[in-house]
């Protein structure tokens, strides 16, 4: 049986790992390779690195540091960052991410979506998705989340979306919850488990985590495939082997620790 | 004898990243679709990422696709790179290699069987192989919405929504739907347990 992921979201700016509190007011927490190969030995399942600076400063990645945690790296990694076109991607993917994520691209043309699922398969596709309530009560999109000066909120209702970048050929949904990122009072449920119902690819779920039970809830509770979390990996608060352990024994299965 | 290792130029975008796991088993690996280097190696391996479709029309470029049946090393396609060892894909309404019997078709998914199937999953051995010694029930690293089923060559199985061929096996002819190079100790071994062929 597929085990459940646990991936370590390492936040890149000016070439080192930062985090931030509801997206703003960014912290160095280490170098990218160093913070890396930490993970992997931990246990991770797999590595997210988000250029947050690059889709707002309308550039792409730097592929310098994909290359040398390609290298150093062996388990599955995946780049996002102002990746615009097959061009872009294929550079990145041939500097050894096995991924890429699309989001503020996607949403000012979600051709690109197609265009990189027919180059590469839809297995290489992700689409990044950052979400919000609004007062209505309607969870929308938001576009440019890396820089708070320039994030707009989007008319897209976030459940359309969902189901248009399927069509489209994305292979997996990474849903920001903004409202619960940083927070750590728990992974937003309510929204993840509507996502869930119309989303028949891979879902990773993203913002939130705060303790160990937050994992099982949202394995449990809103069925995703992976849950993504950065600051209380970072804080060496919640190493990963006393995370899997903990899954393990809720019967949640998770990869063994090597 | 030391092991001479060659990536088949196949196109896929994890090249790089299957060199840099001989790299650190400390295997020089170069990618080459020059006839000579081929057949001065000891293994062979063809790598893939991506849509079949794309894979074989590199292949049919590179003169790889009359190369690839006369081969006599051990050889070893990864992903993609062994689907298109079959004879068919469902995916584009692919004509593939045929070095191995059988077509590669879509994963139907199912209950919690979300395709593309990707993540972390347990080998299933089914007949005891050199290239599986020491990977009984190991985990891999799975990406692909398409596979083969189990058949006679099916060395190792995996399931999600049904079973699939995850190790297959024919003679000196082998493949490995997951990613060996991305499978952290599991997969570094099973390169190795490659390399030990002869």
């Amino acid at each position: 049986m597929l085990s459940r992921r646990i991936i370590p979201c390492l936040d890149v700016r000016d070439g080192q790992v930062v985090k931030g509190v509801g997206f703003r007011d960014h912290v160095v927490i280490g170098g990218i390779v160093e913070l890396a190969l930490r993970y992997r030995d931990e246990g991770a399942d797999e590595l997210v690195f988000y250029d947050i600076t690059a889709s707002p400063e309308g550039r792409s990645v730097d592929r310098a540091w994909v290359q040398s945690i390609s290298d150093q790296i062996d388990i599955p990694f995946c780049v996002a960052g102002g990746i615009r076109s097959v061009v872009e991607a294929r550079s990145v993917l041939n500097a050894g991410a096995d991924k890429i994520s699309v989001n503020s691209p996607a949403l000012e043309r979600p051709a690109l979506i197609a265009e990189l699922a027919e180059a590469f398969g839809e297995q290489c596709v992700v689409v990044g998705i950052d979400s919000l309530r609004d007062a209505d009560g309607e969870w929308r999109v938001r576009q440019y989340t890396g820089d708070p000066g320039k994030t707009r909120s989007l008319a897209c209702r976030t459940l359309d979306w969902v189901e248009e970048v399927q069509a489209l050929g994305a292979g997996e949904i990474v849903l920001n919850c903004m409202a619960a990122d940083g927070v750590r009072s728990g992974y937003d449920i309510e929204q993840l488990l509507a996502v869930r119902k119309v989303c028949r690819v891979p879902l990773v779920a993203s913002g939130g985590a705060g303790k160990r039970e937050h994992f099982a809830e949202v394995f449990r509770n809103a069925d995703v495939d992976a849950a993504l979390a950065a600051s209380i990996f970072h804080s060496g608060e919640l190493p990963i082997p006393v995370l899997k352990n903990y899954l393990r024994e809720q019967a949640i299965e998770v990869r063994d620790v090597a | 004898m030391t092991a001479k290792v060659v990536l088949l130029d196949s196109g896929g975008a994890n090249l790089g990243s299957v060199q840099a796991a001989f790299a650190r088993l400390g295997v020089e690996a170069p990618v080459t679709a020059n006839v000579a280097a081929i057949r001065a190696a000891t293994h062979v391996v063809l790598p893939g990422v991506g849509a079949a479709a794309v894979t074989m029309a590199r292949l049919h470029e590179n003169g790889l696709n009359l190369i690839l049946p006369t081969l006599a090393q051990p050889l070893l396609g990864i992903c993609v790179g062994m689907q298109v060892m079959y004879e068919y894909s469902e995916e584009g309404d692919t004509c593939c290699l045929g070095l191995l019997p059988g077509n590669i078709r879509r994963l139907p998914g199912g209950e919690g069987a979300r395709v593309p199937h990707m993540g972390w999953n347990r080998l299933r051995p089914i007949t005891s192989h050199p290239l599986l010694n020491g990977l009984d029930d190991a985990w891999m690293y799975f990406v692909h919405g398409y596979a083969a089923s189990v058949g006679g060559q099916t060395l190792a199985s995996c399931e999600h929504g049904e079973p699939f061929t995850a190790v297959v096996g024919s003679g000196r002819r082998f493949g490995v739907q997951f990613h060996p190079e991305r499978s952290g100790a599991a997969g570094a071994h099973l390169l190795k347990n490659f390399l030990a062929l002869r």
